[in-house]
């Protein structure tokens, strides 16, 4: 059973978002890492990017595969975390902690998350 | 997937929530804990590896040795009793129908060992092929394999068959016996690192394993860590970097080709339209399977094994180029969607550390 913390919010692309005031903390799910494995590259926007809601803004390789990270929000890279570059291992070990990718500052209100429950059913489904 | 075939150790991976996965019609474990961790275990002690997916055939009687020359490209007049050997077999085209491992039991019988998806359609070419004075069977149901593999793995096996293997040099095998049946002692392996491959009776498969992981030194490992193992040693994939539109000459084998047999597929065997490549990433992005390798400005071939290299922190990858695009120093890339990965060519093995030639004993 994966860890999916109750005050986040998800996406259906499995990555979580925290919201504080107008920025968004975003990650992927322990349920993302678990399926995906051993992360070896994290590929992450930089700051000062715009990006639109439910578009492609990085991607992630473990071992095997390669996949897409979504924006779950529309707005501007305020901060990304460096340390995955040379420790992208951090996203399996702590998902929700260490393992952050990107902090937004929102443009618009954010559309169509899924609560602790909605995505639980969707990672059972 | 009702049709996936299981192996005598498939209840203990599946016991073990072992990430499992089809592979060549079996129902295989790809993981335990993680391929990372799998992977360096395997380097620095040692881990087992259930390969009971891989098929068997014996070829026995008198001309055994001059008919299966005809067939293989393995030179097997040098082949002496104890000695196995790698090879190929190959159409008319000189195309490598599967690569193979080909062990002289004695002097008129033979093993062959053939991947596991490739053992149907071996058995036929072989039995078609193969002249009137030997006889083929297919002994794969009645073999299981276990690999143990990494630079502890003599002295596990010593310990826990109370025996002394390490006068077995590379490539050299010895028959053994394991709870009072035969057991087959290979020194060969696919990681790099030194270590047997064992080939015994499904009924006994498990107590092997288990005695194997009764020593703390040993872990199971899946097939996603023997296939990270397998490329950074540069070992070829039979589907992937191997296959029937590609000759040996073309995947790098041709100092293999000197069996003077009119083996099927000799002469076309040297054709080279392709080269297999060996390319290394600068940073942790790596190449995949199916990516377009391009220089200067032209689509000049694909990557056919792709992956993060564990233990060199790096991305590795082989992939098919055209002939005239394969000899040059310049780098080659990828155009990942948000940007370019260069690709520098380096030669095989990726790793250079791995233990599998280690000398056991000085004479």
């Amino acid at each position: 059973m994966s860890h999916i913390p109750e005050e986040l919010s998800y996406t259906k692309t499995h990555e979580w978002v925290r919201t504080n005031g107008g920025e968004v903390l975003v990650g992927i799910t322990d349920f993302a890492q678990e399926q995906l494995g051993d992360l070896t590259f994290v590929e992450l926007p930089e700051v000062g990017d715009v990006l639109d809601a439910g578009f492609e803004m990085g991607s992630v390789e473990s071992v095997k595969a390669a996949s897409e990270l979504y924006s779950p929000v529309s707005g501007e890279v305020v901060a990304v975390n460096e340390l995955l570059e040379s420790e992208p291992g951090l996203v399996n070990e702590d998902p929700y902690g260490d393992g952050w990718m990107v902090r937004i500052k929102m443009s618009t209100e954010p559309e169509g998350l899924l609560s602790a429950d909605d995505y639980q059913a969707l990672t059972e489904a | 997937m009702p049709d996936l075939k299981t192996t005598p150790l498939t209840q203990w991976h599946r016991a073990q929530d072992a990430k499992m996965a089809p592979f060549a019609g079996w129902d295989m474990p790809i993981q335990y804990s993680s391929i990372l961790s799998e992977h360096t275990h395997t380097r620095s002690q040692a881990s087992v590896f259930d390969i009971c997916h891989m098929g068997e055939f014996l070829i026995s009687g008198t001309k055994a040795r001059e008919t299966l020359s005809q067939v293989v490209t393995h030179n097997l007049t040098t082949l002496a009793p104890g000695r196995c050997r790698y090879g190929f077999l190959l159409n008319p085209q000189g195309g490598i129908i599967d690569d193979l491992i080909v062990y002289c039991l004695a002097d008129d019988e033979f093993l062959l060992v053939v991947n596991g998806a490739r053992t149907e359609v071996d058995f036929a070419w072989i039995q078609d092929h193969l002249g009137a004075q030997a006889s083929i069977a297919d002994i794969s149901e009645e073999t299981a394999k276990i690999d143990l593999q990494g630079p502890q793995s003599f002295e596990v096996l010593n310990q826990a068959l109370n025996a002394d293997f390490t006068h077995l040099k590379y490539f050299g095998f010895t028959r053994h016996e394991f709870a009072g049946a035969p057991l087959l002692v290979s020194r060969t392996g696919y990681t790099g690192e030194l270590g047997v491959e064992l080939y015994l009776g499904p009924d006994n498969a498990l107590a092997l394993w288990d005695l194997l992981l009764a020593d703390e030194r040993v872990k199971p490992a899946g097939l996603g860590a023997r296939d990270t193992l397998r490329l950074e040693m540069g070992l070829p994939l039979y589907g992937q970097d191997l296959d029937e539109n590609h000759t040996p000459a073309e995947a790098g084998y041709e100092a293999l080709l000197t069996s003077e047999a009119d083996y099927i597929g000799k002469g076309k065997d040297r054709d080279v339209r392709e080269k297999l490549v060996s390319v290394k990433t600068p940073g942790r992005m790596s190449p995949r399977h199916g990516d377009v390798i391009r220089y200067s400005g032209q689509d000049v071939g694909v990557i056919t094994s792709g992956s993060f290299a564990p233990s060199l922190g790096c991305g590795i990858g082989l992939g098919y180029v055209r002939a005239d695009k394969a000899e040059h120093n310049d780098p080659y890339s990828i155009d990942k969607k948000r940007s370019l990965l260069p690709l520098d060519q380096v030669p095989l093995p990726f790793y250079t550390q791995g233990t599998a030639r280690m000398k056991l004993q000085s004479s």
